[in-house]
């Protein structure tokens, strides 16, 4: 069992919550995540770990309203339970002095690339940032992005807040630019990274994506998760979840993470028209 | 030979069949097939044991079970005292009574199975077991006095419960450390419900509890902490149970295509996340209408039994060898057949087709033949060129084994593994390389039986006995 201690609504869909989990608090490392089981009849689903505090025990999270058990995470209070919560799991990110890097984070994906853009920057890098959503009311931490970068540029599909376009044309803009970037983070919808992946393959830049495939045991058990880099099949749970997004059959995973849509939105549905039944 | 002999002869009685779902029912449900012997029909079989003075059966039970013991106790009608004599060597009889390949053990070499057919001990085991657990009679025994020794355990499958429940009675203050949210590995996420429900091994577990083991569940060793912080946190010594976790495909083209599962996949999402309850339960799983398993252990068998249940209008087995070498029990081929399954057999997988969408919609399949002996001493199935067919599926299961899993081995230092990553140990006692750390069970030996796995809990739990109470006694001296 582990306690809600805070919990903050980034957007009308976005959830931030810290919870008790002091082993996990004190031992992950970022790019990590965990498996949390709401309860009994709960699904096992993978959170990055945004952030942690040693000395509260409490580990951050970040997550957007996308069917049942994310809904009813929403309407939990500070306080309420979560059942399971597992882990850390994944590889850890590389944090090393490349030099200079540019991290992107699209939608809730900032969360996930939050605690990378802090520890590149506390490594020594040079970080420029670019955060971009659908529409102004969901960028989330962008605060705690601009601490963590040394320039962040924020962007919107609907041109609602910030430059109006995609992350990719940013990143165009920032590579046109003129100044060498040795590394390049990617994480956000699919469609984001696959497009980020494609532009900086010709110029070579080494591009980092962070996979949020379907996952089960996430300890290598079950293969779930499975995705195929440069040809081969890798578990995104033990092997990952960062790849090399040149390496990424993003349509493979596109795919697979269709797979259960259909029940997906049935679960939802079902939570949704207050279904008391058993 | 001569203990028969010397017997009075007793009036025959046939092996008791024991009562079971019939096939057409029981495909439309989880519920256990088999029903468990009623006390007469178990009092009858337990007659037909002839007590042997050297029972053979005791030496094909890599537990000793004291079995003439508990089944003259079963003959006279003290079904509770029974189950106590189980468990004084089997701390999971109720489950060993389900799951043990019994024809390949205690009843293998049971002497009536020389002439006619064996006791039948697992059924037995069953009975005595469930007769305990239904009366509430279970009770705990009395366990010695605390020694101070601290052994962590990690993974609560057969193994590690075995050696949990064995140390604990000794006087050790026991550690579960399990990565999953619930307690008995494969017992819970791999075995289904109809062969055995996990009532039972929620009870099981239960009272190894009762006996003072602290299980702490998602706890990934390796990951939240490693084997050295375990000693710095002063356990004494650690015991390695985490099984051959990792499943093996066959990396065949689309083999990662939408509605193909490995059989761990399938059944921990059916079994432990409860997915044939969906939606009451969370977690998702395709009903498949057409649905291949690929393989020929028990593994597959429980795949495919799951996929009928789960509404398959046909379930496959895929095996390229022929029905002689498959490795399920007999019983267990038997129970699929009754229930319709589709044995293609010297056939094997070599692509899968998809949809657009990528989601599998057919297999391509090739007929095999038998060629000479392998290592394993079965014969080899080579391809028979040109003779490739396609089946219809919309869901696949991979079932061809599983292997070492290295989240523990790769974050302990010194501890040592073969070629195929399983952990190196020295002969019975479950010894590794490593001071202190002993393993046991699938990620030793590779996938074998839940007994075997039992019995190396057995075998450590008594090698980590005699290392720390030598070292309890050292103790003593200094003081």
């Amino acid at each position: 069992m582990s306690s809600i201690i805070s919990k903050t609504n980034l957007s009308d869909s976005v959830v931030q919550m810290d919870i008790l989990a002091p082993e996990i608090a004190r031992k992950r490392k970022a790019g990590q995540f965990v498996i949390l089981k709401v309860n009994e009849q709960g699904e096992r689903i993978p959170l990055t770990i945004v952030d942690s505090d040693g000395e509260q025990g409490t580990i951050t999270i970040i997550f957007q309203i996308v069917g049942k058990t994310t809904a009813m995470m929403a309407v939990m209070k500070v306080g309420d339970e979560i059942q399971d919560v597992q882990g850390p799991l994944g590889n850890p990110t590389e944090i090393e002095n490349f030099g200079h890097v540019v991290c992107i984070g699209g939608g809730v994906g900032v969360g996930v690339i939050y605690p990378i853009t802090k520890a590149l920057k506390e490594a020594g890098n040079r970080v420029t940032s670019i955060i971009g959503a659908r529409t102004k009311s969901l960028i989330i931490l962008e605060e705690d992005m601009k601490a963590a970068s040394n320039e962040l540029i924020v962007t919107t599909d609907d041109g609602s807040y910030g430059v109006h376009g995609f992350v990719s044309n940013v990143l165009q803009k920032v590579i046109d630019g003129g100044e060498k970037i040795d590394h390049v983070y990617a994480i956000g919808p699919v469609p984001m990274m696959k497009a980020i992946a494609n532009l900086t393959r010709p110029y070579g830049i080494k591009t980092i994506v962070s996979l949020n495939a379907i996952m089960v045991d996430a300890t290598g058990m079950c293969g779930a998760c499975r995705v195929a880099v440069g040809g081969k099949t890798k578990f995104t749970c033990v092997d990952g979840p960062e790849f090399d997004g040149h390496q990424v059959d993003f349509d493979l995973l596109t795919n697979r993470l269709r797979m259960y849509c259909e029940q997906e939105g049935q679960s939802y549905e079902r939570h949704r028209c207050g279904w008391q039944g058993n | 030979m001569t203990d028969t002999e010397t017997k009075p002869k007793k009036e025959k009685i046939p092996r008791q069949a024991m009562p079971e779902q019939n096939p057409g029912d029981r495909v439309k449900n989880f519920d256990e097939v088999p029903c468990g012997y009623p006390p007469e029909t178990a009092m009858l079989e337990a007659k037909r044991c002839i007590q042997c003075k050297k029972p053979g059966c005791v030496e094909g039970c890599p537990v000793d079970v004291r079995i003439p013991e508990f089944i003259l106790q079963i003959a006279e009608g003290d079904f509770i005292g029974a189950a106590r004599t189980l468990k004084e060597t089997n701390c999971l009889p109720a489950v060993c009574g389900r799951v043990c390949p019994q024809e390949d053990q205690c009843e293998k070499t049971c002497i009536l199975g020389k002439k006619g057919e064996p006791v039948a001990i697992g059924r037995l085991e069953r009975f005595a077991a469930d007769y305990e657990r239904d009366q509430g009679a279970v009770k705990i025994p009395a366990v010695a006095t605390p020694n101070g020794k601290k052994v962590a355990v990690i993974g609560a499958g057969p193994s590690g419960l075995t050696i949990a429940g064995d140390l604990v009675k000794l006087g050790y203050d026991i550690t579960v450390f399990e990565a999953l949210h619930k307690a008995g590995g494969v017992l819970i996420y791999g075995i289904p419900e109809f062969r055995l429900p996990k009532a039972i091994v929620e009870a099981e577990v239960d009272y190894l509890k009762k006996l003072g083991v602290k299980v702490i569940t998602n706890a990934v060793i390796g990951r939240l902490k490693t084997i050295d912080e375990l000693f710095a946190e002063g356990f004494d010594a650690v015991y390695i149970g985490v099984g051959a976790g990792a499943p093996v495909f066959m990396d065949i083209p689309g083999e990662n295509m939408s509605g193909i599962y490995s059989a761990n996949e399938y059944l921990t999402r059916s079994n432990l996340m409860k997915a044939y309850r969906f939606p009451e339960y969370d977690t998702p799983i395709v009903r498949g209408k057409n649905v291949a398993v690929v393989g020929g252990g028990n593994v597959a068998m429980d795949s495919v039994r799951t996929a009928l249940r789960l509404g398959a209008d046909n379930a496959y087995i895929i095996y390229r060898r022929s029905e002689v070498e498959m490795p399920a029990r007999k019983e267990e081929v038997h129970h699929a057949k009754e229930e319709g399954v589709q044995f293609l057999l010297l056939t094997n997988p070599v692509e899968y087709l998809g949809s657009k969408d990528g989601w599998v919609t057919g297999v391509r399949c090739i007929r095999m033949e038998l060629g000479e002996p392998d290592a394993s001493g079965r014969r080899s199935p080579v391809p028979m060129p040109g003779s490739e067919f396609v089946i219809d599926v919309d869901t696949v299961v991979v079932a061809v084994g599983t292997m070492a899993n290295p989240i523990v081995s790769s974050t302990t230092p010194g501890l040592e593994t073969n070629r195929k990553g399983y952990i190196i140990t020295k002969g019975e006692s479950g010894e590794t390389t490593r001071r202190g750390v002993y393993a046991g069970g699938d990620i030793v030996t590779g996938a074998a039986t839940v007994i075997l796995a039992m019995g190396a809990g057995r075998k450590a739990a008594q090698a980590i006995h005699h290392a720390l109470s030598g070292s309890l006694q050292d103790d003593g001296e200094k003081r």
